[in-house]
């Protein structure tokens, strides 16, 4: 096929002719892709779902020992305002971090030790996990219990045992003022 | 081949056409010779066919009443159920029909795996039902969220959530498949549109199944192929009339769960609303995937360095059905019925124990125990021995398993008197 410079008799017709089969096969699948990708996109979130992307939480009303969960981008965001103990016990096993299922030290989970926000979403498959009301279980590690699959997370939202693999992620937010936080 | 007369002018006219009658004549009447021998077990497969068109036919009925949005979902199958005309009736066909749509492949599947209809030269044939398989279990998924309970939404949260465990791009396909950053209305009215699509591959799926089925027609209870006409009888009327008297068994019974017990193989939690805040306590999904959950769930150690536990899981659920379609290889015994199978007929039996084992697991919650033995430990060993069966015992089974016998032809243990050929005696034990 590739003999272009010498062909054997017929041979160039036959180059020409892979050439154009190529090359017009080829454009042909480009341009299937191109015509497909419009009906896959659509399925990606749309403008009016990205918009709700911003969320303000009022935290003034949440004593101490208190947790709200409030609704961002359709996924629960558990707010909670931690007791000292929680506090020491969440820095103490910083000591441990390196042991982890997911490595991470307490003070890079919040912006202020007393507020701890994340996504109240396992990681392990997406169920909500217990511990946000007073009667909840809170696990071996008194923070969080998914009872789903039994993931037990620590008063700073660290995967501790079960077959979850991340921590409770902390998503992007901002305090406005000393009684306000902005999501996203 | 061709028996039919046609006596009327005006089919006559059509048929020199289409040749529509002569096709159906061949296809399911008198022209389709079929074995002698066939028992019930070869009932199922018509009734799937009929199941399927139960299903199509209440689900776009249902369609008509039903509202794809977050905020109306639940409260217009509430309305179904009390304010449409026979609404109720509609809905509970559906739903028990889904459930005995299940049972019947699932014995139809299992007919295969006993009498070694998967075996040369049908192996297309069973790979084309495999996809059917497939097909039914993501129409069922998808047809389980509509009602938009509170099983709905956390059934599709956490079989969605699998997709996150895909290396790299696993969350932007999720996301993706939400339309959003959690399941949301998106999800529902995709899903909708997608549970409305999905039976309709399966009829043309079904298709070609049927066609590759009547290329060399059904195997039989002997696993023998049909050497000549005395083996075999016109479909029409004995098989369409054995079908028949099966599908009146399967609408009693049918009926008797939709007038008598229509939730009795449902979920209560999915009588409470979708609560996007509250996961309750226990998900299960339903019945029919409590298996592939056990194998899902019975992964809790990473493999290797790059397959962490929740992968595995996925690997693995989904493996137990891909596994399927290397079937026709990985059994090498040449002879395909049970029957003559000294040892493969008792691994099957395990096999179909070790698949309840699985669906017995998959109902606990994990960290349960019965006993004293924790169900996650039950569920692994179910799993291992589930692929055990297939890449060991059955590999093994083809080279040290000596069959018996077989006979010389379907017909021949009848005609020839005497019938005591080894494997016509062993014949009526099989169908305990």
């Amino acid at each position: 096929m590739a003999e272009t410079a010498n062909p054997p008799h017929g041979g160039e017709g036959e180059t020409r002719r892979d050439f154009l089969y190529l090359t017009a096969g080829f454009m042909s699948a480009v341009g299937a892709g191109i015509a497909v990708w419009p009906f896959l996109d659509s399925m990606n979130p749309s403008a009016d779902v990205l918009a709700l992307a911003e969320v303000e939480v009022d935290i003034s009303p949440i004593a101490e020992g208190q947790a709200v969960t409030v609704m961002w981008q359709g996924k629960p965001i558990f707010i909670r305002h931690r007791t000292k103990g929680e506090i020491e016990a969440a820095e103490a096993a910083d000591a441990d971090a390196a042991d982890m299922i997911d490595p991470e030290t307490d003070e890079a989970r919040v912006e202020k030790p007393e507020w701890l926000v994340m996504v109240g979403v396992c990681t392990h498959l997406g169920c909500v996990p217990k511990g946000q009301r007073a009667g909840d279980p809170r696990g071996e590690y008194g923070g969080w219990l998914c009872p789903c699959h039994g993931s037990h997370y620590d008063t700073s939202g660290r995967i501790r045992k079960g077959p979850a693999p991340k921590n409770l992620p902390v998503p992007p937010y901002v305090f406005l003022d000393d009684t306000t936080i902005k999501i996203g | 081949m061709s028996g039919l007369q046609l006596k009327n002018p005006v089919l006559r006219w059509i048929e020199y056409r289409l040749p529509i009658f002569s096709f159906l004549d061949h296809s399911l009447g008198s022209s389709y010779p079929s074995p002698r021998n066939l028992s019930y077990w070869w009932n199922f497969g018509s009734l799937a066919g009929i199941a399927l068109v139960i299903m199509i036919v209440s689900g776009i009925t249902l369609a008509m009443q039903y509202t794809p949005h977050v905020d109306y979902a639940f409260d217009s199958v509430q309305r179904i159920d009390r304010d449409v005309n026979f609404g109720w009736l509609i809905r509970d066909i559906h739903v028990n029909t889904s459930f005995f749509f299940f049972i019947v492949v699932y014995i139809h599947v299992f007919r295969g795996l006993y009498y070694g209809s998967y075996k040369a030269p049908r192996e297309l044939l069973w790979m084309l039902g495999l996809v059917i398989l497939i097909l039914m279990m993501a129409t069922a998924f998808m047809g389980y969220v509509l009602p938009w309970g509170q099983m709905s939404f956390w059934g599709a949260t956490v079989i969605t959530n699998f997709f996150t465990a895909i290396p790299i791009v696993g969350d932007s396909i999720t996301t993706w498949l939400w339309g959003g950053p959690a399941v949301d209305n998106a999800t529902l009215n995709r899903f909708f549109s997608l549970h409305y699509l999905f039976p309709f591959l399966i009829v043309g799926v079904v298709i070609l199944h049927i066609w590759a089925l009547h290329r060399f027609g059904s195997n039989n209870p002997l696993g023998i192929d049909t050497k000549g006409p005395q083996d075999s009888i016109p479909f029409h009327p004995y098989y369409t009339v054995k079908d028949l008297f099966g599908l009146g068994v399967f609408l009693t019974f049918l009926a008797l769960v939709i007038f008598f017990f229509p939730d009795s193989m449902g979920e209560p939690e999915n009588y409470i609303e979708a609560n996007p805040l509250s996961t309750p306590a226990h998900i299960v999904p339903e019945w029919y995937f409590l298996p592939f959950y056990a194998i899902l769930r019975a992964v809790t150690f990473d493999f290797l360095w790059i397959i962490d536990a929740k992968l595995g899981g996925v690997i693995l659920m989904f493996g137990s059905i891909i596994i399927l379609f290397f079937l026709p290889w990985l059994d090498r015994s040449p002879v395909r019925s049970s029957a003559f199978r000294p040892y493969h007929k008792w691994f099957f039996w395990i096999l179909v124990l070790d698949c309840f084992v699985l669906g017995w697991v998959g109902a606990n919650a994990p960290d349960a125990e019965f006993h004293g033995v924790p169900f996650v430990i039950i569920g692994q060993v179910a799993t291992a021995y589930y692929f055990a069966h297939f890449l060991v015992i059955l590999p093994l089974l083809g080279i040290f398993e000596r069959p018996k016998p077989l006979p010389a032809s379907i017909s021949e243990p009848v005609l020839s008197g005497g019938g005591m050929a080894a494997g016509a005696a062993a014949k009526p034990m099989e169908k305990a």
